[in-house]
């Protein structure tokens, strides 16, 4: 089997949300950058995971600068074979899937993992964008994927509850919650990732198709009311006639 | 400006789709409703009140495949020459809309908040609803994918027309093998009212308390990631910044500390209420109304005081 990941930078999730340039650019002062957790803990380690059984080889790519170069050598401590860096600014989803399209397109890959969104954007677009562009079937938020010669099966979320569906390979998969346990590399993973193959490939032309004009932090709440334990119906009186929500 | 606004009406019209409909009615004049599900005509007609000036419906499709699906759509917008197409940001938005805006070379917003400003920029949620941003679509056509709960639905007109349409579909490329709805349950994205609950319930035994609470508010049920690790609870249920993020009317949280990862996926709801044994628990800074108390009795209590509410009310 031969794997693609797909793998994007995130803000750490503890990290302050604030923005610069007039609130046109987020602030990247003292953020530590991580693997997008859904890149990682699912679409990643299943991969891996895939090839400890069956064989095969695991990529890795992600579109980004030199300076995300971090959080690729984090991916190859978690043990994939190979990375790439499509070397450019990833300025909206359609560029980036196009990118890394562009990539593949190339290379064929008897499957393409990504995680179901990036906890930054949480866009959810780069898979689904990407298997349009290969005309490859996708399957969304998948929680469990299994592979049988070139068959796959596949569980994933429908609207209000979950669907068991089967397709053939190629295909492009986005993974959620449910579908691998976190992997934590050890030493000799890191050891490892310093010597992995990292390609640098550079970017085609694309126009991307929409940009952030400007960000704004949500207002924080007024004090909150406090209610005394012992008195319910004075919550569900003020939830009714002040909140007016029941 | 022509809209084309795609629903999902498998199991009859939900209210993400009068969302939907409104707000194309709020950004266009000419409004068409493209569908493939199983709702009846007559259920479908009434989207016309809502603002639709007529109602596509493709019955040949079924499973919602997303190739499918884009392949329909594209035809409908293609038709009739859309200049913006609008989604409700569910599971199908998320597979159709980017294949569509690769497709169509149509800049995606998704998660959008509000109808576009005077300017043609949408208002998104990012970082996990941590903050807003504002999106400008660079090429003419645009697809909108709007998240549940964000405008209200509005009366403006009256039944419209119903045509059976073919979008000349093709073959589905995923085979279906089963699928598992539960019965009766409120699709947490869509619920206006949401309980959820934490690490402080102590054991999933517990949980009849929530669910009692929940069901007496006709509430949907929701809870903390750890809880959703241990599995206490299915996994669906986990909200947060990674889990499901919910922007409902109101939400109880009982026993969920506040972590900035839990907010991230919650703060957009409209009420917040708090019941938690520790005062200072960081989950009451981002709450309208608190309570300090022990889940265990307070459960009981404000069940009771909704029960009393609603029996005064018929
Ligand atoms: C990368 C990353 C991503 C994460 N994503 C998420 C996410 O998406 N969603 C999420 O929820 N978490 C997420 N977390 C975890 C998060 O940091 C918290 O650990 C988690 O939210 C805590 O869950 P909790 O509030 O249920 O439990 P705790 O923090 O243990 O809090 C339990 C609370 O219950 C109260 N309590 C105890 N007994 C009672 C009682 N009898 N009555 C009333 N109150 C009581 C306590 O005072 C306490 O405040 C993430 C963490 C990381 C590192």
């Amino acid at each position: 089997m031969k794997i693609l990941v797909c793998i994007s930078k995130s803000p750490d999730t503890t990290s302050k949300i604030a923005f610069t340039d007039n609130n046109t650019k987020f602030d990247e002062n003292g953020v530590q950058y991580i693997v997008n957790p859904y890149d990682e803990w699912y679409a990643l380690v299943r991969a891996l995971e895939i090839k400890e059984t069956l064989g095969g080889n695991v990529t890795i790519v992600t579109v980004g600068l030199a300076a995300d170069e971090a959080i690729i050598r984090k991916a190859l401590a978690i043990g994939a074979d190979d990375a790439v860096r499509i070397d450019a600014e990833p300025s909206d989803a359609y560029y980036t899937a196009m990118q890394i399209s562009n990539y593949a397109k190339s290379n064929a890959f008897d499957l393409i993992l990504t995680g179901k969104e990036t906890i930054n954007y949480n866009g959810s677009q780069v898979a689904a964008m990407l298997a349009e562009s290969l005309d490859l079937p996708f399957v969304s938020l998948a929680t469990k994927l299994d592979v049988s010669g070139t068959t796959l099966t596949l569980e994933r979320e429908i609207v209000g509850g979950l669907q068991i569906e089967e397709l053939t390979i190629p295909a492009v998969v986005s993974c959620a919650k449910g579908m691998a346990e976190q992997r934590i590399p050890n030493m000799r993973g890191i050891m490892a990732a310093r010597t992995k193959p990292l390609e640098i490939i550079a970017p085609v032309a694309i126009e991307p198709l929409t940009s952030f004009v400007n960000y704004s932090i949500p207002n924080s709440k007024t004090a909150c009311k406090m209610i005394d334990p012992m008195n319910m119906d004075e919550l569900v009186e003020l939830l009714h006639n002040e909140a007016k929500v029941i | 400006m022509s809209i084309l606004v795609y629903i999902n009406s498998n199991g009859g019209i939900h209210k993400s789709a009068l969302e939907v409909v409104t707000y194309g009615k709020k950004i266009g004049e000419n409004v068409t409703v493209i569908t493939s599900g199983s709702a009846d005509s007559s259920s479908l007609s009434s989207l016309g009140k809502y603002g639709a000036t007529k109602v596509l419906v493709d019955r040949s499709l079924q499973n919602d495949d997303a190739q499918q699906l884009t392949r329909l759509i594209t035809s409908a917008a293609e038709n009739m020459n859309a200049s913006t197409i609008v989604f409700s940001q569910d599971i199908i938005a998320k597979a159709v809309a980017p294949r569509l805006s690769v497709r169509l070379s149509a800049g995606l917003i998704s998660g959008a908040i509000d109808i576009p400003s005077p300017d043609g920029n949408v208002k998104v949620n990012v970082f996990s609803g941590k903050a807003f941003g504002s999106v400008h679509v660079h090429s003419s056509k645009k697809i909108i994918s709007v998240l549940p709960n964000s405008i209200q639905p509005e009366i403006t007109g009256s039944d419209c027309a119903v045509e059976e349409y073919n979008g000349n579909i093709g073959a589905p490329s995923i085979k279906v093998i089963d699928t598992k709805k539960p019965e009766g349950e409120i699709p947490l994205p869509e619920a206006e009212l949401v309980v959820s609950a934490g690490r402080g319930m102590k054991a999933p035994e517990n949980w009849h308390l929530v669910e009692a609470l929940a069901k007496e508010l006709g509430a949907a049920t929701a809870c903390s990631r750890p809880v959703a690790d241990i599995g206490w609870r299915p996994h669906h249920e986990h909200v947060g910044q990674t889990g499901v993020a919910i922007r409902p009317n109101l939400y109880i949280a009982i026993g969920i500390s506040g972590a900035i990862q839990h907010l991230a996926g919650v703060n957009g709801s409209k009420v917040i209420v708090v019941i938690n044994t520790d005062a200072e628990a960081p989950f009451f800074k981002a709450a309208d109304y608190g309570i300090v108390g022990d889940a265990f009795e307070v459960l009981p209590r404000l069940t009771e005081a909704v029960k009393k509410f609603h029996a005064t009310r018929h």
